[in-house]
């Protein structure tokens, strides 16, 4: 069998158990080339009709094609939109001028997911996140359980095996689902290819630069590239030597950033 | 592009017998380690006041870079010309087995590292167990550390003979045994010279020679029903197929309750088909659809699963809480989920020497390995893991916790 089929399984056969297992549950869509990957295979896994919300967590800061490209494909993917965002904080002016990153990530990013977590009930909420993104990821389960204060606790995670996961919120506050987590970068723009899934622009060259991986506008930086198409991604992929989050902000502050940030509730 | 094969690997081995050097010196001699990571773990390392350490590669947690040990699991990726490997790390610490047994559970194949300056240790029989358990048989031995006792061929030969009498007690016979130095790449990428006496491939050829197994769709057909969706008025039955293949008008039996029924249609979303093999996850109707129902099974009509209230295991027990024959317990397998119980624990067995602990235990206790005889309370389709790995294996939970893993090796 085809070695992306194979993937493509996996992660269908996960957002499935996570349906079956729990009552509530949704879908957290940053609208970059992962969940928009991970939302066509719950498209899949459903034959069209996502039966869950998928919310985008917005900073207000994103880039303006990402705002298009919401709109235009949760239209004509008839998705039950919900859009999270923490007003209170980006009226009082928080940003990512004001102060460490690790601020902003945690306001306008985890404290928004939280509040609209609490408002929803949610049991499990889908995420787009791969092992090979950065190494905290790395240590992920396919389902993992977070407390009320959206704690990891990655020193005592639950065993899986064989595709049995843990299957009960009880004791926590709710589990965070992974359904692409076995997925490389290369294996996503390949799978883009096939399905011959949308993307946003940013992913494509123009003047010699691209977006490797999106976000806030203002935390992303460009690299060096002439890929402006898919298979030129593919390409550049498989001989690079610089690393996919090599432009975001967030993971340079320290050693750990990312660590602190993922204990404390962050995607 | 799509046909390029992928191998899963788990590297296991005793504390400090150079896994994670290994890790990294595989990533680092395929060019799988960006410069800009290295930099950011020369710099953690500059700050930690200690040389360059290839472990960090892995090892991401704050905890495990302080205290120098590997705690969960983790997944990392490179690639030789001839394929994608996805490497897996496991803990070396007792303490952390379920994280071994939760990565190694992923695995494909395996990499077991013995320090041939130490020789076999504790951690190095308790692994070996697990893969003969999981049925990692294909294996790499790696004879890390050459370099410490000069090269010596008299001391690899002497713990190459240590190790394989070990795992042919497993039924584990490895592929290929290797002398190396993961320091110094010795044995990796090329054939070193200071093993002159070794004619055999390195590590990367090794790798590249193993085979992956046999097509699991060539055997009978299973599949799992997870779950059963409407949709514009269809009910359509959602699962993976374990084993075999099927195809639009054929007929098949639903397990337990033994009904005949025929496939009207093979669907995925936006893609015409009429047929779905092994490891895909699809949607197929059938002529009968009122009683399928997640947990059934669909299988082959003229050659069945095993169906029965009664299986005989191996059971790993990864609880700190210690278990008592008799307790309530909930068997899963696949899709399926029934309360449970032991009834007989017949011999426990410690996994790190292979001895028997005692005959007709009463309790089994973190890291021990039981076998026992398991009474559901609802009859349950399976196979022996022996020949569809798929269909033989179960995890027991207790109240909401994973507690085991099992494989099914008799039934009665």
């Amino acid at each position: 069998m085809d070695y992306l089929t194979e993937l493509e399984s996996k992660t269908i056969y996960v957002i499935r158990e996570a349906y079956s297992r729990f009552d509530r549950i949704g879908m957290l869509w940053s609208i970059g080339k992962d969940s928009t990957s991970l939302l066509w295979m719950c498209r899949k896994a459903f034959f069209g009709e996502v039966p869950f919300p998928i919310i985008h967590i917005d900073t207000s800061y994103k880039f303006k094609e990402i705002y298009e490209f919401r709109e235009k494909y949760a239209k004509e993917w008839n998705l039950d939109l919900k859009v999270a965002r923490n007003d209170r904080a980006i009226d009082a002016g928080m940003g990512p001028d004001k102060g460490a990153k690790l601020d902003c990530c945690n306001a306008l990013k985890t404290q928004a997911l939280k509040d609209f977590l609490a408002e929803l009930q949610l049991d499990a909420i889908l995420l787009g996140i791969r092992r090979d993104e950065h190494g905290i990821r790395s240590k992920e389960r396919y389902f993992s359980p977070r407390d009320e204060h959206f704690k990891w606790n990655y020193e005592d995670q639950p065993p899986e095996l064989w595709d049995q996961f843990k299957s009960s919120t009880e004791g926590h506050d709710h589990l965070r689902v992974h359904p692409i987590l076995h997925m490389t970068e290369l294996d996503i723009w390949r799978y883009v290819k096939k399905e011959d899934l949308p993307v946003v622009d940013l992913y494509f060259a123009k003047n010699g630069k691209r977006y490797r991986s999106i976000g806030c506008a203002c935390c992303c930086t460009t690299v060096d590239s002439d890929a402006d198409d898919i298979d030129k991604i593919i390409h550049e992929i498989e001989t690079t030597d610089v690393s996919e989050r090599s432009g975001r902000a967030q993971d340079k502050e320290d050693a750990y950033t990312m660590q602190k940030l993922r204990a404390l509730g962050y995607m | 592009m799509g046909k390029r094969e992928s191998m899963k690997i788990v590297i296991v081995g005793h504390v400090d017998h150079g896994k994670s050097t290994l890790i990294g010196r595989l990533l680092y001699d395929t060019g799988s380690l960006p410069p800009d990571r290295m930099e950011v773990i020369r710099k953690t390392c500059e700050e930690m006041g200690m040389p360059v350490e290839f472990a960090f590669v892995m090892d991401h947690l704050r905890e495990e870079r302080e205290r120098g040990i590997t705690i969960d699991t983790a997944q990392t990726f490179f690639n030789t010309p001839s394929r994608d490997y996805v490497i897996i790390d496991a803990p070396g610490h007792k303490e952390f087995m379920k994280n071994m047994i939760t990565g190694a559970s992923q695995a494909e194949t395996s990499i077991l590292v013995i320090d041939v300056d130490e020789g076999v240790q504790e951690q190095t029989k308790r692994h070996a167990y697990i893969l003969g358990m999981l049925n990692l048989k294909k294996n790499i031995l790696v004879m890390n550390k050459m370099d410490l006792v000069d090269y010596s061929r008299e001391r690899f030969e002497e713990v190459r003979d240590e190790v394989t009498a070990f795992l042919k007690r497993l039924d584990i016979t490895p592929s290929y045994i290797v002398p190396a130095v993961g320091t110094l790449g010795e044995n990796f990428a090329k054939k070193s010279d200071k093993i002159p006496w070794y004619d055999g491939p390195t590590v990367f050829g090794a790798l590249d020679a193993l085979e992956k197994d046999k097509d699991i769709s060539e055997k009978p057909l299973r599949m799992p029903v997870q779950d059963v969706y409407e949709v514009e008025g269809k009910r359509i039955i959602a699962g993976r197929i374990e084993s075999g293949k099927l195809k639009d008008g054929e007929e098949l039996v639903l397990l337990p309750e033994d009904i005949k029924v025929k496939i009207t249609g093979v669907l995925e979303f936006n893609r015409e088909r009429h047929s779905a093999e092994a490891c895909e996850s699809i949607g197929i109707t059938i002529s009968d659809d009122g009683t399928a129902k997640r947990g059934d099974l669909l299988s082959d009509p003229g050659n069945r699963p095993r169906t029965g209230k009664k299986i005989i295991a191996t059971l790993f027990w990864m609880s700190p809480q210690a278990f008592d024959i008799g307790e309530k317990l909930t068997f899963r397998a696949n899709t399926q989920e029934t309360p449970c119980t032991v009834k007989e624990i017949m011999r426990r067995i410690d996994s790190s020497t292979l001895d028997v602990i005692e005959d007709n235990a009463r309790v089994l206790k973190e890291n021990e390995v039981g076998e026992i005889l398991i009474e559901c309370e609802k009859p349950v389709s399976f196979e022996l893991f022996r020949f569809i790995p798929e269909l033989g294996r179960f995890v027991l939970e207790r109240g909401n916790d994973i507690v085991a893993g099992g494989i099914i090796t008799h039934s009665l």
